[in-house]
């Protein structure tokens, strides 16, 4: 943290985007967390994500629930909606408040402690329902809050800073997420924001859960020799699967992609994604060649990140369950509460 | 691009825009930390080191540092340097004791300082303490030449004049007043060690259009100011006409005012833009609701009966091409001014007729003498020049410079060495950091307005000539306008060994200053940094290649505002804010022959 704000003054260069508004105009308050906290970086990714997006302010809700990464949501988007729930029920408020208003784009920021640990049941069940909403994690493989103990993501071997290794097997929510069936997969680094910035905006348009797993190093507790978390070791045993190049609907596809590596993927809103593939033997449509590609890798001792699997085919929550395209939150009373002749009848037909 | 090389002191040296603008170098947010932690006197020692007349450029210095300041390219308006230069003089305590003392004995060089301006004061400041016998002849019966009898005293009050001169003479100057030098020549056949020409640029131009010389109310504009200074002249008609948008013409058309005149227009050839004068002299003189009129090129003086009854202008227009150059402009038509006095203020050129020509000192097509922009020295060995005298009209900063360029080469000179063979500048880092978040200066951002200097009310100030318009900053805002300085001279230290790539410093600066990226040449890697690097006057810092990627950290150094949070949020202390001391070498360093090759820079005062 610091004593003093980030100052108000900016580049007089700087890029306005479609609403009039700089990155600057996306910024929170400033950030508690330690110098050199990956958090901050995935932070200004959102930042960046939302302003190239031209996202109103007022259209976004953040959700989290505790951690480290939990208070990020306070650093960007002072403007947007913002609910700070009890430790690892972030899933079901966002689930709450999503059943409530469609309409807004929710943003989850959530951690491995968050996610994997005291919330792991409500992660896996906001994957079942495909809960539209954009889910981070901030992965750093340790309570950093609590002075760093080792989290349900810690790999098998890592070191603490002292003490004995771990030996428990760590849960990888990207493998879970491919289990469960979520429709937007990615895995990025903090320190990569050339991939995580693109991956961020094709999970916020994604219709339906998207999950990106960031490794964002606990600078801290988890950044030293031996720890498999830290931004050296994320760095030595990177595997950059997939680039992913967000385009506009309204603008042109104009960069040109040599036949074979490139793929479009069309967005439920209309927007367009292309992925470019780096390694162009894997299949980011097929959840079991995705699924044997990260075991095999990962057993490699690699990092595999990119745009892991999408599916645009599945239904999210509300078209799974018939609901009517105004949120029901604008919904008037009468309609949304039709009175107890009509329950009478409804109740009626079940017997 | 290859690592910058910060080992070169001009490297950090230029990222203080005031002080690499300063012709002094003068550390300026150095001073105005001083000024702020209310320590005046250090404040002004720390001036008077560089520029030796504060409270005299504390009022009326050109300010070259001002128009450079990174205010001016952060938010358009500069820190009034300037006058916080005036509250360190204005409230400095007694600071003889903290004077050069010329030592008890003098070394036996006789130097002769021709002129009692402030380059050959400057020059006298320095060769003092190191024991020459130093005479200065004036042709006034007074000393501080221009800056005495070209700068009104509801400017520059005598009384300053007359206290920072006091400083050097009485360090036992030998003063010759009422001693004009008729002949080079015959000085130069007197037992001097050396010579120093500090006689500035004396002629006021002259306007040779028809009627020039038949009234005798036509004047020129530095004779005028003079005759006004010594009292020779105490009056002037009610419409007065100044031609010429100088400086000078703004001191002549607000003395006219002080002596009577009601109705006085400044008449430019030109539009506005393109005027010589300092934009705060016209700002204070069109305060005091004198006319400026434009595009009014002078053609001929209606004299009739002998009496001046006022001028003929060609009307003009001019077209301003795209390089911002404006043409010869053409007469679109003619205008008759009435006016009952005119004042020329378009210029002052060298003149030195009593310098012999067979002296081996050439002189070029403006009567200016051709010296060494370093030494200071002309083609005659032993002869130096300095201020307006040496390339022409200038400003007091150039000549207090100049001074000391000449007092070293004079000192070197005198003792038989090498004068191209100078001192470098050095360069001093220092770590800035107190604790966790804490450094030892002012780093937060304030986003305080210039302050405006108060002045004395608009009719009180003409009831007499002498009665100083600026008032000088409140301590109110004085307060406010030191946090505006964004203390350039506290650097941005980037060593890349220790940098994780965490982008901590990338995401928290304000200015989006800070990039890393792939290397690249210069052109091209201005176009991909994290916000447009447009200006190209401002360098790129080159880090080596980082360790985990083989990428660099780039600034460009155009607009950070210094405020430390790159170096607060680097978890491994790769940034850090050190205050750069620019080490300047003064004739005082030079002395110090047996100590190794390195300006103290802190000896001077």
């Amino acid at each position: 943290m610091s004593y003093i704000a980030k100052p108000k003054i900016s580049h007089p260069g700087l890029r306005k985007n479609a609403l009039g508004l700089t990155s600057r105009d996306y910024e929170g308050v400033v950030s508690t967390l330690c110098a050199g906290c990956g958090h901050d970086s995935v932070t200004a990714a959102i930042i960046q994500a939302v302003f190239e997006l031209d996202i109103e302010p007022h259209m976004l809700a953040k959700m989290s629930g505790i951690g480290c990464s939990s208070k990020t949501p306070a650093y960007f988007v002072s403007q947007a909606h913002g609910f700070n729930s009890v430790h690892g029920r972030m899933p079901s408020v966002t689930t709450g408040a999503n059943a409530a208003n469609r309409d807004l784009m929710y943003i989850g920021v959530s951690g491995d402690g968050d996610s994997l640990s005291i919330g792991v049941g409500q992660f896996v069940h906001a994957i079942r329902r495909n809960l539209n909403m954009c889910y981070i994690i901030e992965n750093n493989g340790v309570y950093g809050l609590t002075k760093g103990q080792f989290s349900a993501s810690a790999d098998i071997g890592t070191m603490p800073r002292k003490g004995m290794p771990n030996q428990q097997e760590p849960i990888d929510p990207v493998s879970t997420a491919l289990s469960l069936g979520a429709t937007y997969i990615a895995r990025s680094f903090s320190g990569d924001k050339e991939q995580l910035v693109p991956l961020l905006k094709g999970a916020l348009l994604h219709s339906g859960f998207s999950l990106v797993d960031v490794i964002s190093p606990c600078v801290t507790f988890n950044d030293h020799e031996g720890s498999t978390k830290s931004y050296a070791y994320t760095r030595q045993h990177y595997n950059h699967v997939i680039n992913v190049d967000y385009i506009h609907p309204s603008k042109e596809i104009t960069a040109s992609y040599a036949a074979g590596d490139a793929m479009t993927i069309y967005l439920h809103g209309g927007d367009t994604i292309i992925l470019r593939k780096v390694d162009d033997t894997y299949d980011p449509t097929s959840r079991a060649s995705a699924f044997k590609y990260l075991r095999e890798r990962f057993n490699a001792g690699e990092i595999t990140t990119g745009l892991l699997y999408v599916n645009e085919t599945r239904a999210e929550m509300h078209e799974l369950m018939g609901n009517v395209d105004t949120p029901l939150s604008k919904l008037p009373l009468d309609e949304l509460n039709p009175g107890q002749d009509e329950l009478a009848k409804l109740q009626a037909d079940y017997r | 691009m290859k690592p910058t090389d910060t080992t070169n002191p001009d490297y950090f040296h230029k990222v203080v825009d005031c002080q690499w603008g300063c012709p002094a170098h003068t550390d300026v947010p150095a001073y105005i930390r001083m000024v702020a932690q209310g320590q005046f006197t250090d404040a002004y020692m720390e001036n008077r080191k560089s520029n030796v007349f504060p409270g005299i450029l504390g009022r009326v210095c050109d300010r070259p540092c001002e128009p450079a300041c990174r205010r001016v390219r952060v938010e358009d308006k500069p820190v009034a340097i300037c006058r916080l230069k005036r509250v360190a003089a204005d409230h400095r305590d007694n600071i003889e004791d903290r004077l050069p003392k010329p030592p008890s004995k003098n070394n036996g060089k006789r130097v002769a300082l021709l002129g009692a301006g402030c380059a050959s004061l400057t020059v006298a400041n320095d060769l003092r303490p190191l024991g020459y016998d130093v005479t200065i002849f004036e042709a006034h019966d007074t000393t501080g030449g221009l800056m005495r009898t070209n700068i009104p005293q509801f400017r520059l009050p005598p009384k300053v004049l007359d206290e920072e001169i006091g400083y050097i003479l009485d360090m036992g100057v030998d003063l010759k007043l009422n001693h004009r030098i008729e002949s080079l020549r015959a000085l130069l056949d007197e037992d001097y060690d050396a010579v120093f020409v500090g006689t500035g640029a004396p002629r006021g131009k002259n306007l040779e259009i028809p009627g020039r010389y038949d009234s005798d109310r036509i004047y020129i504009g530095i004779d005028w100011l003079e005759s006004v200074a010594f009292d020779h002249v105490r009056s002037i008609g009610e419409r007065v006409l100044i031609i010429g948008v100088g400086n000078t013409a703004m001191d002549c058309c607000r003395t006219s005012l002080r002596l009577g005149a009601t109705d006085v227009k400044v008449m430019a050839r030109k539009p506005r833009g393109f005027f010589k004068a300092s934009a705060w002299e016209l700002e204070d003189a069109e305060e005091e609701n004198v006319e400026i009129l434009v595009n009014h090129s002078p053609k001929e003086f209606v004299v009739e009966d002998g009496k001046l009854v006022g001028m003929k202008f060609d009307l003009m227009e001019y077209k301003v091409g795209e390089n911002g150059r404006i043409d010869r402009g053409k007469v679109t038509g003619e205008k008759f001014i009435p006016c009952d006095d005119v004042v020329l203020a378009i210029g002052q050129d060298n003149a030195f007729p009593w310098i012999e020509r067979d002296l081996g000192i050439e002189f070029d097509q403006w009567e200016c003498p051709v010296v060494d922009e370093n030494t200071m020295m002309c083609g005659r060995e032993g002869v130096f020049f300095g201020g307006d005298s040496a390339f022409g009209p200038k400003n007091i900063i150039w000549a207090v410079e100049h001074g000391h360029q000449a007092a070293i080469s004079i000192h070197k000179y005198c003792q038989g060495e090498d004068i191209e063979d100078r001192l470098p500048m050095g360069l001093n880092l220092e770590s800035q950091k107190m604790g966790m978040h804490e450094w030892s200066y002012s780093n937060d951002y304030n986003p305080a307005s210039r302050r405006l200097m108060p002045h004395v009310d608009l009719k009180q100030r003409f009831k007499k000539l002498d009665i100083e318009v600026e008032l000088g900053f409140t301590a109110e805002q004085t307060i406010e306008e030191v946090e505006r300085c964004l203390n350039c001279d506290i650097q941005t230290v980037f060593t890349a060994s220790l940098c994780i790539e965490c982008d901590a410093c990338v995401d928290v600066c304000p200015v989006d200053c800070l990039t890393i990226t792939a290397n690249g040449d210069e052109a091209e890697l201005r176009k991909r940094l994290s916000a447009p690097a447009e200006n190209t006057e401002q360098a790129l810092y080159v880090s080596a290649e980082l360790p985990h990627t083989a990428r660099v950290m780039v600034k460009d150094e155009d607009l950070c505002v210094h405020c430390s949070l790159c170096a607060e949020r680097c978890p491994t202390g790769a940034w850090d804010m050190q205050k750069s001391t620019i080490l300047v070498p003064y004739a005082l360093d030079e002395a110090r022959v047996d100590q190794p090759k390195t300006a103290s820079g802190g000896s001077g005062a």
